[in-house]
């Protein structure tokens, strides 16, 4: 049979470019390659500024995972400079990017993956009566009802008849890949509508804490917003009730509205259980710290990684493992391209071999923006499944809780996780787990201002003549996308050097000096269909299970394009 | 935002049409339009003539291509909590090319943009967020095996009118600033030959983006703009003028540090490096995700994100004005040196300086700016 080349290119539905290429055969994938069709430079820019602006600098990578750069950077910073947060900075931090996942995940479930499972068309011929009745089975949401089902088709069925469909134009309607009855796909259709309404409104935590959403507000020392019951322009009695609604909010949306919906079309599509899996380690850097950032036995989500699907054991994690290479990269390194480098001895020097016009990368040896980063020469998937099976493997009570209940309720066993479906289900599950954690995290701030205290920054080395001549400092975060790390080297009260290896860079990346593929690439060639050539939609299925965050792909270059020695961490 | 508080919009009817259709009441279509004249700056009396325009109103075509970005100010316009109507507005203009919310992909949607810009050509409106790379012929953002630069130039052809949206669009913002490794610029270096406004800030408030799609459609017109192609009604003015710690700032009751005990009462965040006395830009007027707060609200102080090159003007950004790079004239630190010196009567004073300054300010356009303080490369202030 002959093979195809097909191209997907842009990659809707994420953040920033994304190419694919795949290469299929007789209704499967035979070869794929992932492209970075963007490079920003923004590392570079940090150069000889000052290290407490590098929050908002960093921040300005991604605008969808907002503040996860921040939060990463201003770790970096007050670890280089040995500064210790009050505990409500801690407190409000956590708050801030508990409620980032939420909102980040839900975002992505409704609107950047569910038109892969759901067919919006098809929801046209539903029975809004039997569509209640699914919805009332799985969850006691108020809207679970046949008038309102009823309204929302009826909307839906004038669009459809209008013949401008917007964003909906062009989608794969009807490709015998969807599998939901038309109930499920109006419940859906219906939810993802509810989804855009309740984001808005949960996100303003962000902006009680932080001025505003995207991009909010971080401090290097701790937050800005000052607790005072008895002010009108704090943190103060009113703002807290109003955080306290959102947290609800939230909760309740997540629990009847967002997993109830995980779980019953993930049940339509078991088979996407044994799909997609793909590269078979897992790496977590941990996150959400109930004390500080570095005390990592604090963390409520472990770090850690899984090596070739062993759930028996849990591998420490320890960064010098890290190796970046750019042999399928438009990069150049002193030593030769095939050499893998440590982030401390990183080069990065764009070297662009492709054209300014192109049909096909494949075959091209560099094809990407994206370094290929191994742990001890290993790819590695970084992101929910990777945080999930780390917590599971190390025996978390409330993971392995909510996993056993998953598995429990589609009837399946653990090997399911390795997938497409795994990934998918797996974000569910953390989510589940923040949005009860955000209640104990209020809880605690409360108690706290109770006794008095309210601090909420230490002024401790705030000011740069108080900094040593030179320090450095790494600041991690688990990402709603993956495992994050930032590394700054302070010198005479500027940054000298500036680095992100961040989770995209794992999943995205390309075949390293060995042939190894990234996550993205593997999983496309794990037991995965293709069944139109011309309407991808399963390799939208898998691309997006990852969710995708492309801008996060930045390397480091100086002034003049040269080498900067990289950041030595202590 | 779509298809969630209406009956879709039927190709070649009127929006008076569908709203009837949609059994929106009067009531609240007026209560929308009072908002919106408010925002404009038109004041409350406009709302019937607002009304009377946006109702015979035909369904517009929007494309929407993000170039080199962060993804920040789509995410902005999906928290625009305009009143229900307003998101009706957005939500029923026929969003015809989007990366981030399309439903297909590649070829399909490629096909979607190409046979929508044919279709309407002339008459769609280009909304633009991120930069334009230019270093090493545009090789830094593709998108389906072409530059971004050649999509950008292809979609402005048949645009009636082009929104820059956020600081990407207009001036390079992040990528830019200095060195800019990638030669990064905004539409208006580009893009010569048609109208473009700038909805400033990084990214800007979901609602004043709202607003402007309104005014155009209102009006059949762009709204007026300062010299930067910022709407005059949402940055007409500075957010010193506007603030609510303003009474602080002329007290002389200032921030001395995070936490202190002035930052516990509210106090100017000036002396905490506040760019509020520079900067143009709605944040206390309009606020953020549904008023909730704004970042002085939330005891940061501004960093100016509405500003043009903000990320070399206006850093180190806890540095106090007129400490910063785009401010390093003697004269001017002299004259608010002093006052500063002063002691109470320093916050008037300083006040008026900063005035002074920004009227200096403005009155260079962006190209005149002298090159020590200009701090982008050569190709991106051609404009
Ligand atoms: S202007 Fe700011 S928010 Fe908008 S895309 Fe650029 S960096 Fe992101
Ligand atoms: S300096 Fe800043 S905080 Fe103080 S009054 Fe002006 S804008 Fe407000």
């Amino acid at each position: 049979m002959a093979s195809t080349k097909v191209v997907v290119d842009p990659i809707t539905r994420i953040e920033g470019h994304l190419r694919i290429e795949v290469q299929a055969e007789a209704g499967k994938i035979s070869g794929s390659w992932a492209t970075a069709t963007m490079f920003r430079g923004i590392e570079t820019i940090m150069t000889g500024r000052d290290p407490r602006d590098a929050w908002a600098f960093t921040q300005r990578i991604c605008g969808v995972c907002t503040t996860v750069h921040a939060l990463a950077s201003v770790r970096a910073v007050e670890d280089a400079l040995d500064i210790r947060i009050p505990a409500n900075a801690n407190i409000i931090r956590n708050l801030v990017h508990g409620m980032q996942f939420i909102q980040d995940h839900v975002i992505h479930f409704y609107h950047l993956h569910a038109l892969d499972w759901v067919d919006v068309v098809s929801a046209v011929g539903a029975d809004p009566n039997k569509a209640a009745a699914l919805a009332r089975s799985i969850s006691p949401w108020p809207n679970n009802d046949a008038a309102h089902f009823a309204a929302v088709q009826a909307r839906l069925k004038k669009f459809v008849a209008s013949g401008q469909l917007g964003i909906f134009a062009n989608g794969y309607w009807g490709h015998p890949a969807y599998k939901l009855p038309p109930e499920a796909n109006l419940m859906a259709v219906s939810h993802y509508l509810e989804a855009l309404d309740w984001q808005r409104d949960v996100i303003r935590l962000h902006t009680v804490f932080g001025g505003k959403n995207p991009h909010p507000n971080f401090l290097v020392g701790g937050m800005a917003s000052a607790i005072n019951l008895d002010e009108v322009a704090t943190i103060n009695a009113v703002r807290l009730a109003d955080v306290m609604g959102m947290i609800k909010k939230a909760k309740d949306f997540v629990e009847q509205v967002y997993w109830p919906d995980l779980v019953a079309i993930a049940s339509f599509y078991k088979d996407w259980g044994a799909i997609g899996g793909g590269v078979p380690n897992f790496l977590a850097c941990g996150e959400f710290p109930e004390t500080d950032a570095r005390d990592l036995g604090s963390l409520y989500f472990p770090r850690g990684i899984i090596m070739g699907k062993d759930l028996s054991k849990v591998v420490e994690y320890d960064h010098k493992k890290v190796a970046e290479y750019i042999t399928s990269s438009w990069y150049t390194y002193e030593g030769g391209d095939d050499k893998g480098l440590h982030p401390w001895e990183g080069e990065t020097t764009p070297k662009y071999t492709g054209a300014a016009k192109y049909d096909f990368l494949q075959g091209e040896k560099k094809y990407t923006w994206m370094k290929a980063p191994r742990y001890e020469g290993k790819p590695m998937q970084v992101g929910p499944l990777a945080r999930m099976l780390v917590g599971y493997a190390s025996g978390h009570k409330d993971i392995k809780e909510l996993v056993g209940q998953a598995l429990g309720k589609l009837q399946v066993g653990p090997a399911v996780l390795f997938s497409t479906l795994g990934r998918t289900a797996a974000r569910g599950i953390e989510t589940v787990l923040l949005a009860h954690k955000m209640q104990e995290w209020f809880n605690q701030l409360i108690s706290n201002v109770k006794q008095g205290q309210t601090a909420t920054f230490t002024k401790d080395k705030w000011e740069p003549h108080s900094w040593p001549k030179t320090a450095q400092g790494y600041g991690y975060l688990d990402a709603p996308r993956g495992a994050l790390g930032h590394w700054v080297q302070i010198e005479n009260e500027k940054i000298a050097r500036y680095q992100c290896v961040v989770p995209s860079t794992w999943n995205c990346s390309p075949r390293d000096a060995q042939g190894q593929m990234g996550a993205y690439e593997a999983a496309l060639v794990d037991n995965h269909p293709l069944a139109r050539p011309d309407q991808p939609l399963e390799i939208l299925r898998t691309i997006h299970s990852f969710d995708p965050c492309l801008a996060c792909g930045v390397h480091v270059l100086d002034a003049d394009g040269g080498l900067l020695a990289e950041v030595k961490v202590q | 935002m779509f298809l969630r508080n209406a009956e879709p919009w039927m190709d070649g009817s009127t929006l008076g049409e569908h709203l009837e259709e949609s059994g929106v009441s009067r009531r609240s279509f007026l209560e929308f339009c009072t908002e919106m004249a408010v925002i404009l700056g038109l004041g409350s009396a406009a709302a019937p003539s607002v009304a009377k325009a946006l109702e015979a109103q035909k369904r517009p075509t929007v494309i929407w291509l993000e170039m080199q970005e962060c993804t920040g100010c789509v995410e902005s316009v999906l928290r625009t909590e305009a009143p229900t109507i307003g998101d009706l507005v957005l939500d029923v203009v026929s969003l015809d090319y989007s990366e981030t919310l399309m439903a297909a992909a590649g070829h399909a949607v490629e096909k979607a943009k190409a046979d929508s810009m044919a279709k309407n050509k002339g008459g769609y409106v280009l909304i633009v967020t991120g930069s334009v790379p230019t270093k090493e012929d545009g090789i830094y953002c593709m998108v389906a095996g072409r530059t971004i630069r050649e999509h950008l130039e292809e979609a402005a052809e048949g645009a009636a009118a082009i929104i820059a949206l956020g600081a990407c669009a207009h001036w390079g913002s992040v990528q830019a600033a200095r060195p800019n490794p990638t030669g990064a610029v905004g539409v208006r270096d580009i893009i010569k030959n048609k109208p473009i406004i700038n909805i400033a800030g990084c990214p800007p408030i979901g609602d004043v983006v709202t607003a402007s799609v309104v005014h155009f459609l209102t009006f059949g017109r762009l709204p007026s703009t300062d010299r930067e192609g910022r709407p005059l009604f949402a940055y007409g003015n500075r957010i010193h003028d506007d603030c609510p710690r303003r009474a602080h700032y002329d007290a002389g009751q200032y921030v001395e540090n995070f936490d202190d005990d002035a930052a516990r009462r509210g106090w100017c965040l000036y002396q905490m490096g506040c760019k509020g006395p520079a900067t143009y830009s709605p944040c206390p007027i309009v606020q953020w995700n549904n008023r909730t707060s704004w970042p002085i609200g939330a005891g940061h102080p501004c960093i100016g994100c509405t500003e043009p090159y903000f990320w070399d003007t206006m850093t180190p950004f806890y540095r106090r004005l007129p400490e910063v790079g785009g401010f390093g004239v003697e004269e001017r630190v002299d004259t608010i040196g002093a006052s500063l010196a002063i002691g109470a009567a320093a916050g008037v004073l300083t006040h008026a300086g900063m005035t002074v300054l920004h009227q200096i300010r403005r009155r260079k356009s962006m190209k005149q700016v002298p090159e020590h303080e200009h701090p982008a490369t050569e190709e991106s202030h051609n404009g």
